[in-house]
């Protein structure tokens, strides 16, 4: 049928209820994906990433609750008892060796709780120490990791988004902390801060974390946050130069707004991997200077000051020394490899 | 070379220089950031070493004329004061002589992971995805991620303590063995790596296609076409390789006992010998900076694409 336009002719045909294999065209033949939804299921099909993240999380979940039902402490000495003289045989105990009283408990028909990995030096439970060290040592990697972030956001932000004489300062000040030796100014810094922070520390609320540990996070933040303020900057210029971003000034948004509502979660993605490959290096460093002797304080037990200590008693007692690196390389190699793979699945670049 | 590489180089010299300044600058203020000054309070001193030191320094005057008088010695005659805890020693002594094993034991570590690293990274590129690339993959993924302590420590346990077929002492020739090895594995494994993804991308390009066609041997294209360019991005790892060995070589010599710089380092880190500690970072410092100067030089230099900015 010809229809005139200019006429108020109405087609009939148009107003007739679709039949049923019309419709069929309308329905959806599957759920529109979201970006993440799309990176999880590409992150599930990685089945290294996924082997990795399932290591992450026994590891630390035994991390957290495993000291909680655990018998011993990882500061109790176990042949010291109060009002009674120090007991020797408690030191030094192989794999699931007895100290002569829980012995004689034993004896009794008593049930004692196994040293699953012996005692050390001072007659304390190598196990739980080795549990408490690897909490200690996520913990300083993960905080370590989220300080870097917070401070490399909100600079990397400021400096891309405003340009010009702040970004110029800015990125000078990031280029000169940028060249300097990062681990000897660690090991400066750290061994300095413990120094001047014991005192300044001391009946503060802070007292109980330890002077080590807090220069170590202050170490982090003010070295490390230069690469992830770079990553921010980078990612932020070059998204400033796109339409909505545009729409949105011409809209009368402001700078914050528009940062905060178009710029970072656009930019989420590489900010959550780089933090992901920040967490390992963080537990890389401070393990390496719990190994010399600038960590953690004692009794308080780390990774690397775990496999310091071992090596004083290497020829009697080499597990001591295995059991924190196997563990000290387990953590860092999952981590790395659940980096990889976050790249891999949400790293929009990478598509294929 | 064009006026516009020259001063791309003068400007990398000149930043160079104004980092060896900040770290010395830090190094001065963070010591003075010490309760009670670096020198107070150390009950190890002499009264004797105490005035000198005093002397020296000048303790008493306004903090911006002790640095520049620190700035002075240290700028013009290495002076860097003498040591808290080795008596009658002066602390570029010290480093001096730790100096001299450390760079023989960087240099070859240096020298090794170069060799192995470009020749299994080829490997496993020119049999990629077979059982060769697999097993190189493998090894040296658990390689970039054990940290160098306990690199140390197991191959100390096992070669040293257990098998007994090399000296855990390092301050013999033959005892520097395992501290080469245990520092070369880290930066073989990264260049192995490095070679690999960098010579699959070459193999790709045109060139390689171009040549192949013409008739050349595969070992001539190697050589001559994709070796020559896959080279290109371990040069830039150059420097950080370096600092690496540099900074991983702290804890190899207090492993292995090697009496080198390293070792030093840690025991003044521990005995809280400042002016040491001061020299040891600023000494190591400068070393670093200088070969990641030397690193970015050379890069730009051996790849014409490259633009200097």
């Amino acid at each position: 049928m010809k229809i005139n336009p200019f006429k108020m002719h109405i087609d009939v045909d148009a107003f007739i209820p679709a039949t049923a294999e019309e419709k069929k065209y309308m329905v959806q033949m599957r759920e529109s994906s979201t970006f993440f939804r799309d990176g999880a299921r590409r992150l599930k099909k990685n089945k290294v990433a996924m082997f990795s993240l399932i290591v992450i999380i026994i590891i630390t979940l035994s991390s957290i609750f495993l000291p909680m039902f655990w018998p011993y402490s990882y500061e109790q000495q176990l042949g010291v008892q109060p009002g009674k003289r120090v007991d020797p045989s408690f030191n030094n105990l192989a794999p699931f060796e007895y100290g002569t009283t829980e012995q004689a408990r034993i004896d009794k028909g008593e049930s004692v709780f196994p040293h699953i990995f012996g005692t050390d030096s001072a007659g304390r439970d190598y196990f739980i120490r080795v549990v408490y060290g690897t909490r200690i040592s996520l913990a300083v990697g993960f905080f370590a990791s989220i300080i870097v972030l917070m401070i490399g956001l909100v600079v990397g932000s400021v400096a891309g988004y405003f340009g010009g004489k702040i970004d110029l300062i800015v990125m000078r000040i990031v280029d000169i902390i940028y060249s300097l030796p990062d681990t000897l100014m660690v090991i400066l810094l750290a061994s300095i801060l413990n120094v001047t922070l014991g005192h300044k520390l001391e009946g503060s609320a802070l007292e109980s974390i330890g002077a080590n540990i807090i220069s170590l996070f202050i170490v982090f933040a003010l070295l490390y946050w230069v690469s992830m303020a770079r990553l921010v900057r980078g990612q932020i210029l070059s998204l400033k130069e796109e339409e909505y971003v545009l729409s949105a000034k011409a809209t009368g948004a402001k700078g914050p707004w528009i940062i905060r509502k178009h710029l970072l979660p656009n930019s989420i993605s590489v900010i959550i991997i780089s933090t992901a490959l920040q967490i390992p290096s963080a537990i890389f460093t401070e393990s390496y200077l719990s190994f010399l002797g600038l960590g953690v304080n004692e009794p308080m037990p780390s990774l690397g000051s775990l496999a310091s200590d071992a090596l004083n008693g290497i020829n009697s007692y080499a597990y001591r020394l295995v059991i924190p690196a196997i563990v000290i390389s387990l953590i860092v190699l999952s981590l790395n490899l659940l980096g990889d793979g976050l790249r891999d699945a949400f790293d929009p670049k990478l598509n294929r | 070379m064009s006026s516009k590489n020259v001063f791309y180089i003068l400007k990398r010299i000149l930043l160079a220089f104004l980092t060896v300044l900040i770290v010395i600058t830090i190094t001065f203020f963070a010591m003075h950031a010490i309760p009670g000054g670096p020198f107070l309070g150390e009950k190890a001193v002499s009264p004797a070493v105490m005035e000198a030191l005093e002397a020296k320094y000048g303790l008493d005057k306004p903090l911006f004329e002790q640095y520049t008088t620190y700035l002075k010695g240290i700028l013009l005659d290495f002076d860097f004061g003498p040591s808290l805890k080795q008596r009658g020693m002066m602390v570029i002594d010290i480093i001096m002589d730790g100096l001299k094993t450390s760079i023989r034991l960087g240099v070859i570590a240096a020298a090794i992971a170069l060799l192995f690293g470009l020749t299994l990274g080829s490997i496993a590129s020119l049999r990629r995805n077979t059982l060769i690339d697999r097993f190189i993959m493998v090894v040296t993924t658990a390689f970039v991620s054990m940290p160098s302590f306990i690199m140390g420590s197991l191959l100390l346990l096992v070669f040293a303590v257990q098998l007994a077929i090399v000296p855990a002492n390092g301050s013999t020739s033959a005892g520097m063995i395992m501290p080469i090895i245990t520092l070369s594995l880290y930066p073989m494994a990264y260049i192995t790596r490095l070679t690999r993804s960098s010579m699959l991308d070459v193999l790709g390009q045109d060139y390689i296609r171009t040549a192949r066609s013409k008739g050349v041997s595969y070992p001539g294209i190697i050589r001559g076409h994709a070796l020559k360019n896959a080279i290109i991005p371990v040069i830039t790892y150059f420097g950080p390789m370096l600092a690496y060995i540099v900074t991983g070589s702290l804890v190899v010599e207090r492993i292995f006992a090697v009496p080198g710089i390293g070792r030093s380092f840690v025991n003044s880190i521990t005995g809280r010998d400042y002016p040491l500690i001061m020299g040891t970072t600023i000494i190591l410092s400068t070393l670093i900076v200088l070969m990641n100067l030397l690193g970015d030089i050379m890069y730009k230099l051996v790849d014409p694409r490259i633009s200097f900015e």
